[in-house]
C-alpha cells in the first residue's frame, strides 16, 4: 500500500513532529488546533479532492463527534479514548443518515450539507433536550480532562487520516473516485459501483471529522453547541484544502501550515478581516488556481504526492 | 436459433413523458455477429443502447445475457457480466491518464491486468498512454471509449456512432478493428449513420423510426424497402 518511502515518512513523521513540537514551542493549544484543522482539511480532501463533493456543512460531523464523545463520557462513564471512538462512530452514523445528499450535485449538495449541519446544531442546542445534551448550556468533561493525552491521540488521528489519503492516492479506490467525479455514467460502464464508492469516501470523511471533534471536545473539555458547530470551522478547513491543493496528500498539509500560520501571526488581533480575506481567497483560488499551490510545484516539474 | 444468442432483448420499451422513445424493440445477437442499427435522428437508437446497457431501466420488456435475465441490473454489474458499450459523445475520465482510464475498467471488471495493455495496443492508443484523457481530440477520445470497453473483456459490445467525426482513413481502420473483434467472438451492435461504413461490417441491419422497428434484414434490401426509403428521404 505504501509504495514509496515518502508515503510512510509522511504518515509517521507528521504525527511525530506534532507530538514533539510542544517541547520546542509552548503554545500547545495552538499546536492542537493546527492538528484539528489539518485532520479536517484532509477529511475534506477525502470527499472533495477525490469525489468533487464540497461539504460546506462538514462541521456537522465535527460537532456530532464532539457530542457523541461527550454523551459517552457523561452517561456511559466510559474512558475518554472509547468516547473518542464512539464520537467518530456517531459522525459515521450521521454520514449514513445524510447519504441521500449524495444524489445532489455541485452547489445543491454544498447548500444541503450546510443546512443539514445547521439542523443537527439546532437539535442539539434545543433547550427541550437539556437533560440529554445540556441544550444551549454546553457540556463539561472535567472528569476526563487530560490535555496531554488528548493531544497525543489527536496526533495519532492526524497520522491515520494522512494514511487514508496516501492510500487513496495510491490505490484503485482513489483513482475510481476521481473517475466517478469525472463521469459517473462511464464509471458504471467501467464496472465501478458508483454509489458504493461515493459512500466509502463520504463515510471515511465523516468518520475523521467525528474523531477529530471528539478529541477536540476532550481537549477543551468545556464547550457550547456553537463552539463545535461553528460554520467557520468548515470554511477554514475548506480554504486550507483548496489553497494547498485538493486531491493530493501534501496540499492540505501545506495549506494548513501556511494559512493557519498566517492566521495566527496576524489574524488573532484582527479576526474580522480574516473572514473577508479567506472569503475572497476561496473565490480567487476557485477561479485562478483550482488545484492549489501544489499545482505550481507540478508545473515546475515536481512529482507531487 | 435464439438459444445460442449471447444477447436477447424482448419487446423493450421506455417513455419520457408522452414520448415513446423506444417502443417494443426485440433483437438477438450471437457470438461474433455484427448487427447494424440505423435510423434518423431521434429515432431511439441511443435510448435502446442505454436500455440494453442498464443506463435506463425499461418500462417494459426484458434483456437476457446467455439465458440469464438481467433487466434492471446496474451497468457495473452488466459490465462484469461481459456487456459493454461506447458513447455517442465520448465520456473519458478526463483528469486521468489514458492508461488509468483503461486500467480502472480492467480492474473493476476483474480482468487480468494485461487486458488493459492489450486494449491500448489494439486501439493504437499505447503511444498516448501517459497523456491526460482530457487532452485528446474527439477521435482519440472515441477510441479511448472503445479501449476502455474492451478492457472489460466484453462478450457483447454496443458501439454508438463510433464513425461520426472520423476521417475516411480512420473509418477504414476502425471498421477493420471491429471486424477483428467480431472474429474473436465478440457480438457487436453498431449504431451508425454512415451506411458505407456499416456496409463494410455487416449485411444485417435493424432500422428504427420513432422508437419502433420498421425493418430488419439485409442492408441492401433495406435500401429498397419503401418505408425505409420514405423515412430517410421523405421525412
Ligand atoms: N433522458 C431523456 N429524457 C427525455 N427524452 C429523451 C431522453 N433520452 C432520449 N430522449 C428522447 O428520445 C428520443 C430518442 O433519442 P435518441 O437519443 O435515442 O435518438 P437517436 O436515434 O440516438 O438519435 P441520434 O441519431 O441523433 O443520435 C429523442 O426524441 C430524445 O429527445
Ligand atoms: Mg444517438
Amino acid at each position: 500500500m505504501f509504495r514509496k518511502p515518502l508515503d510512510l515518512g509522511l504518515v509517521v513523521l507528521i504525527p511525530v513532529l506534532f507530538a514533539l513540537a510542544p517541547l520546542a514551542y509552548n503554545n500547545q493549544l495552538l499546536l492542537f488546533n493546527a492538528m484539528v484543522f489539518l485532520a479536517l482539511a484532509q477529511g475534506i480532501n477525502i470527499i472533495y479532492g477525490f469525489t468533487g463533493y464540497l461539504p460546506f456543512g462538514y462541521v456537522g460531523f465535527f460537532g456530532a463527534g464532539a457530542y457523541g464523545a461527550s454523551l459517552t463520557v457523561m452517561f456511559l462513564h466510559l474512558p475518554a479514548p472509547v468516547a473518542v471512538l464512539l464520537g467518530g462512530l456517531t459522525a459515521l452514523a450521521l454520514g449514513l443518515v445524510l447519504s441521500p445528499l449524495l444524489r445532489l450535485s455541485g452547489v445543491y449538495f454544498a447548500i444541503a450539507s450546510l443546512a443539514a449541519s445547521e439542523a443537527v446544531y439546532y437539535v442539539i442546542a434545543n433547550p427541550g433536550l437539556v437533560n440529554i445534551t445540556k441544550g444551549p448550556y454546553g457540556v463539561s468533561l472535567d472528569r476526563v480532562y487530560s490535555p496531554e493525552f488528548s493531544y497525543l491521540v489527536m496526533a495519532v488521528i492526524v497520522g491515520l487520516v494522512t494514511a487514508v489519503v496516501v492510500y487513496l492516492k495510491r490505490s484503485h479506490l482513489g483513482l475510481s473516485l476521481k473517475a466517478v467525479r469525472d463521469d459517473p455514467l462511464s464509471s458504471e460502464t467501467a464496472g465501478i459501483d458508483v454509489k458504493r464508492q461515493r459512500m466509502l469516501a463520504w463515510s471515511w470523511s465523516a468518520l475523521f471529522a467525528g474523531l477529530t471533534g471528539a478529541v477536540f471536545a476532550w481537549q477543551i473539555s468545556v464547550f457550547y453547541p456553537g463552539t463545535v458547530f461553528d460554520p467557520s470551522i468548515s470554511i477554514f478547513a475548506i480554504v486550507f484544502t483548496l489553497f494547498g491543493g485538493a486531491g493530493t496528500v501534501l496540499g492540505p498539509i501545506l495549506g494548513t501550515v501556511v494559512l493557519y500560520g498566517v492566521y495566527n501571526l496576524i489574524g488573532i488581533t484582527e479576526p474580522q478581516y480574516f473572514q473577508l480575506i479567506y472569503g475572497v481567497l476561496i473565490m480567487v483560488l476557485v477561479l485562478f488556481l483550482p488545484e492549489g499551490i501544489v499545482s505550481l510545484l507540478k508545473r515546475g516539474g515536481a512529482n507531487v504526492l | 436459433m435464439s438459444s445460442e444468442a449471447v444477447l436477447t432483448a424482448r419487446d423493450l420499451g421506455i417513455s419520457f413523458g408522452n414520448l415513446k422513445a423506444v417502443d417494443g424493440i426485440s433483437l438477438d445477437l450471437k457470438p461474433g455477429e455484427i448487427m447494424g442499427l440505423v435510423g434518423p435522428n431521434g429515432s431511439g437508437k441511443t435510448t435502446l443502447v442505454n436500455l440494453v446497457s442498464g443506463l435506463y431501466r425499461p418500462d417494459r420488456g426484458e434483456v437476457r445475457l446467455g439465458g440469464r435475465k438481467v433487466t434492471g441490473l446496474a451497468p457495473h454489474h452488466l459490465a462484469r457480466l461481459g456487456l459493454n458499450r461506447t458513447f455517442q459523445v465520448p465520456k473519458p475520465f478526463h483528469t486521468l491518464t489514458v492508461r488509468e482510464n483503461v486500467e480502472l475498467a480492467a480492474f473493476y471488471t476483474r480482468q487480468e491486468p494485461h487486458t488493459a495493455e492489450k486494449a491500448l495496443e489494439f486501439t493504437e492508443l499505447a503511444p498516448l498512454a501517459d497523456r491526460l484523457a482530457g487532452s485528446l481530440n474527439v477521435g482519440q477520445q472515441k477510441l479511448l471509449d472503445l479501449a476502455r470497453a474492451l478492457a472489460t473483456g466484453p462478450r457483447i459490445l454496443l458501439v454508438d456512432e463510433l464513425g461520426a467525426g472520423l476521417g475516411p482513413m480512420e473509418l477504414d481502420q476502425v471498421a477493420a478493428k471491429l471486424l477483428e473483434l467480431a472474429g474473436t467472438g465478440v457480438a457487436l451492435l453498431v449504431v451508425e449513420h454512415l451506411l458505407a461504413f456499416l456496409n463494410q461490417l455487416t449485411s444485417r441491419v435493424l432500422v428504427m423510426n420513432a422508437g419502433t422497428r420498421i425493418f430488419e434484414g439485409k442492408l441492401a434490401a433495406a435500401a429498397e424497402d419503401p418505408l425505409v426509403v420514405e423515412v430517410f428521404l421523405g421525412g
